[in-house]
Order: C-alpha cells, then structure tokens, then sequence
C-alpha cells in the first residue's frame, strides 16, 4: 500500500525503510550465532573453518537441538517439562542394562524406549489436564519418578556398555560426502525431526492450537480448541523427543548417573535464546534450533578461551540473562 | 470474667486469621498412614518414640527455613533457582571466614547475610529493571554464583569452631535450637504477610501487578524486597547446614535439591505458582509431609531410589489433592 502512495523519487527511501524493517525482524538468536562463530573461527581456524570442524561441532549439538524442539511446544503452550534431562538419563542407564552387550537388543531396546516416552508423556498430559496440577509441579515429581525408577532398575549404577550400533546415532559420521566431506548422523537425524517438527507446529492445526492455547487459554477453550487433547499431545511430543535426544546423547556422552543432568534446564535456556517465552503464545523450531546451536558455541567459546568449566557456568548465565533482558527491552521499546 | 472473654475471641481471631490450609488434612493422613505402616512393617518407632517426632521437625529445619522466603516469593509471582546456590555460597563462605575461629563468627555472619542480600537485590533488580521472566533470571544468577564458588572452592574449606556448631546441635531444654530457629522464621514470615503493608502489597502485586501498580504500590520495590528476603532465608538455611556439617562444601545446596523441594513444598502447601495466593502456614505443612516421609521411608528401609519414587508421586497426589477440585485449567 505505502509502495503505489510514494512517488518514484522516494523508492529508494520507501526500499530503505523495507530493508530495515526486515533486518529489524531478524530474531537476535541469528546475529548473536553468527558473532560467536566468527570469533570461534578466529580463535581456531581449522576447528571452525573447515567443512571437518564444522561438523565435528554439529555433532554434539544436534541432540541439545532435538531436546529444545520438544522442550519448545510444551513452553510454548504454556507449560514447563522438568522431566527432560530425567528421561536423558533413563535412555542412558536403561539401555546399558536392557543392551545386555549384544547388538541385536539394539532396535527393541530404542523402540521399548520410544514406548516409555509415549507412556511419561501421557502421563504428564494427563495429570496437568486432568488433576490440574501446574505442569511444573508434574513434570517435577515425574523428573524424581523417572529418575528414580532408572537408578533402581540398575541398582545405582550402569550396568555394562552400549552396543556400538546404538551408539552409531550420536557417534558416527556419514564418510566421503562431497564438499561436506562428512555428516554426522546426529545431524541427519536432527534436520528430519525438525523437519517433522517444523511441520507439525506451522503448518498444522494442531501448531497454531498450541500458540493459541498458550496465548490465551480460555479464549481458545471457548472458540472451540480441545485444550486437553492438545496438552496430552503436546507433552507427549516433547517426551518422545526427549527420549530420541537421550539416545542421540548416549552415543557422545560417558554411560553415567548424573549425564541427563540439567539437561531440561539447557533445553528450556536454549528456547528462551531462540526468542520462546515462557508463559507461552510464541516459538519457532527453527530459532530454538539455532538457540540450541548458540548455546553449544558458548560453552566451546569459553572452552577455546581457556577457561575452566566453573567459570563457564558463570558466563553462560550471564549470557542468558543478557539475551532475555535485551529482548524483553527491545519489545517494550517497540510499544 | 470479661478479660478471659475477650482473650479467648482474641485466639479465635488469631486462630481465624491463621486460616488452616486443607494441606493440614493431607499431612495428619501421610502421619498416620506411615505410622500404621510403621506399626505393622517395622518396629513402630513413629508413633512410640518422642524422639523421632523431634527428629522428622529437624530434618525439616533447612528445607523450611527456605521455603519460607521461596513461598514469598512465589506469593509476588516470581520464582527464586538461585536458593540452592546461596546456599551453597553461604555454607562455603562462612565456613571459609570462620577458619574454626570463635572471635570469627561475627564477621562470617555479617559477610555471609550481606552475600545472601546483594543477591537478592540483584535477582529483585534483574526481575523487575531488566524485565528478564524470574524463572530465567534466577536460573542465570544461579548459574553465576554456581561458577564463582566452583572455581574458588572443590570441596571442603575451612571449619566452624564449636560455638557456632549451637544452631545445629544445641538444645534449649529437651527442644532443638534448630526448631525454635525454624518456627521463629515461619512466624515472621507470617507477621509479615499477614500483619504488614509490605506482605498486603505483595499479595497484591502477585494477584495482578498493574492494578496494585495503578493503585499506588511500588511494585518493583515490593517485588526486590520479596527477593531480598528470599536470599536471606537461604543463607539463613545455608548457616544451619554448615553448622551441622562443621564445614561447607560447595555441592551442599545443589545436593539437597533445594531450589526445586523448597517450590514443591510451598506448592504442596497450597501456594499458588502464578501468584497471590498462599501462606506460611501451608508451606510449614508441606515442609514436615517431606520430613515424615523421608523418616518413613528411612524406618521401613525402602530402597533409596524407590524413595525417589514415591517422593515424586507424594508431590503431584499432594498437589492434585486440592487442585482437582479447581475448575480453572492448569498450565
């Protein structure tokens, strides 16, 4: 409309304004992701220029990627999962009893775990949608239930190793790929689930039930959206993510009891990074999935600064903090 | 005649104005519910001997004391993760300062509240200036202090001489020093939702935060002080696990979960996570449902993952236990 208004003169001011205006959309997870992987290229050119580097850092952030996607919709709707770094280390600690060493245990063992993500999710669902108990006290006791039945099915600690081909989907790397030189599986596998995802949450119903549900509750409730239906779904997408995560987890990862530790806390940072705010009504998969890789790059910033893990710690929270702040005072000065 | 009249409406109002939570009714049911089960599986120690009921309120001590500040804080619809590192903090500082030196003592105190203090500021600036949603910025100082005292400390450092060891292991007759500590701060806590402007404005701020804006309550400052005085009950819990322990350690808070348990307590005790509801009251209850039951599970020897277990079961049935009747829907 702007465009037929104003006259050929001032085209190149009304094309500037565009520009602006579209640069301005740009979510600050993209710049932000791009400025630490630039200064990593710096540090270390050979870990961060190179096709082979570059890869070798996808691999590890891929998983945390697949667990934020989950941890999004739910965050999305409203709600919070706690459960998700419990479930990590249910996959871990239960494959390395359920594997019993031998390779052919490998597919029931990932579909038995599936099922288990199918049932916590359900669960979960059911509780928040049913008992009306906040899904943060729910997901809570389920993060203690699921976390507690993993260490007393062991008996406290792993029991044996996980079979190299259960490994193969966190592990190993396609070889030989032309100009990639070579892909990690995890990453083929996190580009197909966000792929699923992405579909799922902005092309479907379902997705736009979700943000409006996490919107405005009662408003949807009343125009018709199946607010229970949509939950029950919504944490079990998120649980089974949660479990496809672990099991992408457990092939980079040592088979130990405390690995899925803090895992939902990374999730739920990860989401809020790529522009998801707790309380719900917003969330991209694609953003979540470079908040995701976003967080990765700091803690291999701080790394490759020398650092040691505590301070880590530290400077990451002071990262979060600083990227919650600048959006929440971003969009207050837009108002 | 007329002046026992008048104490005795004077109790009932007290009494009225204390408002016993339904959370009561479930904490008489677990009570006895393990008792029998005590009874019958075990040597019945529960309901015999005097002692373990002292010791389910000390076993109480720490995670009450915090989830007190958690449970204002929730009141005024924010959050608090940092309290398992304040504690954490406090513990490994004022054990540091101490060195096992009585003439100490002073000094730690007076360092390790002013600690707790800035933090709440900080969390209560962070919050309410910076816009930044609680549960994030909370997270984030908690990630913060986390990392200072990793770097600075592995394990233990320093000790507490033996005067201060009193908080945790002195008694006043036959009664803990460490109980009257707890109900001290639970009845403070009271006093000031319930008898202060403060705590009337912070009910109003947690219920809906413009309109007390609109009506003239300085929400930011209500809010920094509910954050304030957070952080000084988990230095305050941070004290009496240091003067158990006889020296800090920096995985003290984060081993003991109490970030997440001082949440579900006063969430068990009826406090509402979105704000503007709940009470002291409620929390002290939920806070001696854990203490009855980690003393259950610990005479019926249940295996300490299945205690795991059933914990988390006990935190949603608790909370499920009223929430089922409420016809809004939870998020």
């Amino acid at each position: 409309m702007t465009a037929s208004t104003v006259s050929a003169q001032g085209s190149s001011t009304n094309f500037n304004r565009k520009f602006w205006g579209w640069i301005r959309r740009i979510p600050p997870v993209y710049p932000m992701f791009l400025l630490i992987f630039i200064i990593l290229g710096f540090l270390n050119p050979r870990g961060y220029q190179t096709m082979n580097g570059i890869m070798t850092y996808l691999r590890p952030s891929s998983p945390l990627a697949v667990l934020a996607i989950g941890e999004m919709v739910v965050l999305a709707l409203g709600g919070f999962d706690l459960s998700v770094g419990a479930m990590v280390t249910f996959v871990v600690l239960v494959s390395s009893k359920f594997l019993a060493n031998d390779p052919a245990n490998a597919l029931p063992n990932i579909l038995m775990l599936i099922g288990f993500g199918v049932l916590v999710g359900l669960i979960n669902g059911l509780v928040v949608s049913f008992l009306k108990v906040p899904s943060f006290i729910t997901t809570l006791g389920m993060m203690m239930v699921v976390r507690g039945a993993a260490l007393y099915y062991v008996g406290g600690a792993p029991q044996g190793y996980l079979t190299d081909n259960f490994r193969a989907f966190g592990r190993n790397y396609i070889q030989n790929v032309p100009f990639f030189t070579r892909i990690p599986y995890a990453f083929v596998i996190l580009i197909i689930l966000a792929t699923i995802a992405y579909f799922i949450f902005h092309r479907t119903n379902y997705g736009r039930q979700i943000l409006a549900v996490g919107d405005n509750m009662r408003a949807s409730q009343l125009s018709g959206v199946r607010v229970k239906l949509i939950r029950v779904m919504t944490f079990v997408f998120c649980s089974v993510f949660a479990v496809l995560g672990g099991i992408m987890i457990a092939g980079t990862g040592g088979v130990n009891v405390t690995i899925g530790e803090g895992m939902e806390m990374q999730a739920i940072a990860a989401c809020v990074i790529g522009g998801v705010l707790l309380g719900g009504g917003k969330g991209n998969v694609i953003n979540v999935v470079f908040g995701a890789f976003t967080l990765q790059a700091i803690v291999n910033l701080l790394n490759q600064l020398g650092l040691p893990k505590p301070y880590t710690d530290a400077v990451q929270g002071l990262i979060i903090i600083g990227v919650v702040a600048y959006a929440a005072l971003s969009t207050m000065k837009k108002r | 005649m007329t002046t026992s009249l008048a104490s005795e409406n004077r109790l009932k109002r007290i009494f009225r104005s204390a408002n016993i939570p339904p959370v009561y009714y479930f904490l008489i049911f677990v009570f006895l519910f393990s008792g029998i089960l005590d009874q019958f599986l075990a040597d019945g120690q529960i309901f015999s001997n005097p002692l373990i009921m002292l010791n389910i309120i000390v076993r109480s001590v720490a995670l009450g004391i915090v989830a007190v500040g958690q449970t204002l804080v929730l009141i005024g619809a924010s959050i608090d993760l940092s309290v398992a590192f304040t504690i954490s903090i406090t513990a490994v500082m004022s054990s540091y300062i101490m060195q096992g030196k009585t003439e100490n003592v002073p000094v730690a105190i007076a360092g390790v509240f002013l600690i707790g203090i800035v933090i709440g500021l900080i969390n209560g600036l962070i919050i309410t200036k910076l816009r930044v949603n609680p549960f994030i910025a909370t997270l984030g100082t908690g990630l913060i202090i986390k990392g200072i005292i990793n770097a600075s400390f592995s394990n233990y450092t320093g000790s507490v001489p033996q005067a201060f060891e009193y908080f945790g292991y002195g008694k006043i007759g036959p009664i803990p020093v460490s109980i009257i500590i707890l109900f001290l701060v639970v009845i403070i806590g009271w006093f000031i939702l319930a008898r202060t402007k403060f705590g009337a404005h912070l009910y109003g701020v947690g219920g809906n935060s413009e309109v007390a804006r609109l009506s003239g309550v300085r929400t930011d400052r209500v809010l920094i002080g509910a954050h304030v005085l957070c952080s000084v009950t988990a230095v305050l819990s941070g004290m009496f696990l240091v003067s158990l322990m006889r020296s800090g350690a920096p995985w003290v808070g984060p081993n003991g979960f109490y970030d997440l348990n001082s949440i579900a307590v006063a969430v068990i005790g009826g406090t509402s996570l979105s704000g503007g509801k709940g009470d002291v009251w409620g929390t002290l209850a939920g806070v001696l449902i854990f203490g009855i039951l980690s003393t259950a599970f610990n005479q019926l020897g249940v295996n300490p993952y299945l205690k795991t277990v059933f914990q988390g079961l006990i935190i949603v049935l608790a909370v499920a236990s009223y929430t089922i009747r409420s016809k809004k829907e939870a998020a």
